[in-house]
């Protein structure tokens, strides 16, 4: 009997974490998701009828045991990589990826320069 | 020319160009991209809910116009008379796929205005649209034999449109 009991409040306890995760991971997509006919409005935010679709075929797609990736990668097939406000890493984002490396890296080092320079004049 | 002075030179210049560059591009969204994509393989029922639409029907015909639309989209009466001029075209058989729509009213639609479709399937939800990267209605898909998108047409089609695909069937018979 009380195996029973331990059972069942295990299949609760875990039911209810996958149902949470899923709920999450449901949401954290949404987000992720631009409303393509929306004016800056994710697919979490938005009622449209595009937003409504897109949410049957993720939470299709999350029933079926995608994983984000998964999903993100076939609307981005779809749509273009346009649909997802962070776009993986790829040949046409590149400079949009580093350039604030880039800058800040350039940055550190004109300070460096003109740190010696100073010390420099200071010293002569 | 020192440090201070390129520096100066550099950051106005980059700015400029970045805005040069932003303000000329052309944001307004499309799926053009899909263009000389294979269409993935898709199953739809049809409007009658009597039998199955595979993607593999459509490799018989020549070439295939994929419309959806939907009674309710007042875009898809202004392109109606386009698709029944380009029914007459042997070589394009055109599928109609009705857009979260109803039955009764998919069919007084087509009564009043001409059935252009060889096929009609049915997009209940809307579900299979995405498959298609369709965001929209009207919206028009023309393949090939084996699948691969030629064209596409966002909005309703006009006279240019239909002037193109059947340029299009012409040069390539």
């Amino acid at each position: 009997m009380n195996k029973l009991f331990l059972i069942f409040w295990l299949y609760i306890f875990t039911f209810n974490i996958s149902a949470k995760s899923a709920n999450i991971n449901e949401i954290e997509i949404y987000k992720n998701l631009r409303c393509l006919v929306c004016q800056g409005q994710s697919i979490a935010d938005s009622n449209s009828e595009f937003a409504q679709t897109i949410k049957l075929v993720v939470k299709d797609k999350i029933k079926e045991g995608k994983s984000k990736e998964v999903i993100y990668e076939f609307l981005a097939s779809k749509y273009g990589d346009w649909i997802l406000y962070r776009p993986p890493l790829n040949k046409t984002n590149f400079l949009l990826w580093s350039i604030p490396y880039l800058v800040l890296s350039l940055g550190g080092l004109i300070i460096l320069i003109l740190t010696k320079k100073r010390k420099n004049t200071g010293n002569n | 020319m020192n440090v201070k002075n390129i520096f100066l030179f550099i950051l106005p210049a980059f700015i400029l160009i970045t805005f040069f560059l932003a303000l000329n591009k052309n944001n307004e969204y499309n799926t053009q991209n899909l263009i000389g994509n294979q269409l993935s393989d898709f199953e739809l029922k049809t409007l009658d809910n009597e039998k199955i639409i595979r993607s593999s029907d459509l490799k018989i015909n020549k070439f295939t116009l994929i419309n959806f639309w939907a009674s309710w989209c007042a875009p898809c009466r202004t392109e109606h008379n386009y698709l029944i001029l380009l029914k007459k075209q042997k070589q394009l058989k055109i599928l109609g796929i009705n857009f979260k729509d109803k039955k009764i009213q998919a069919l007084n639609f087509l009564e009043e205005l001409g059935n252009p479709y060889y096929y009609l399937a049915k997009d209940k939800n809307g579900k299979a649209s995405i498959e298609f990267g369709v965001y929209g209605i009207p919206e028009s898909i023309l393949i090939d034999r084996n699948l691969n998108i030629i064209m596409k047409f966002i909005g309703p089609l006009n006279e240019e449109d239909y002037k193109k695909i059947i340029q299009y069937i012409n040069n390539n018979e």
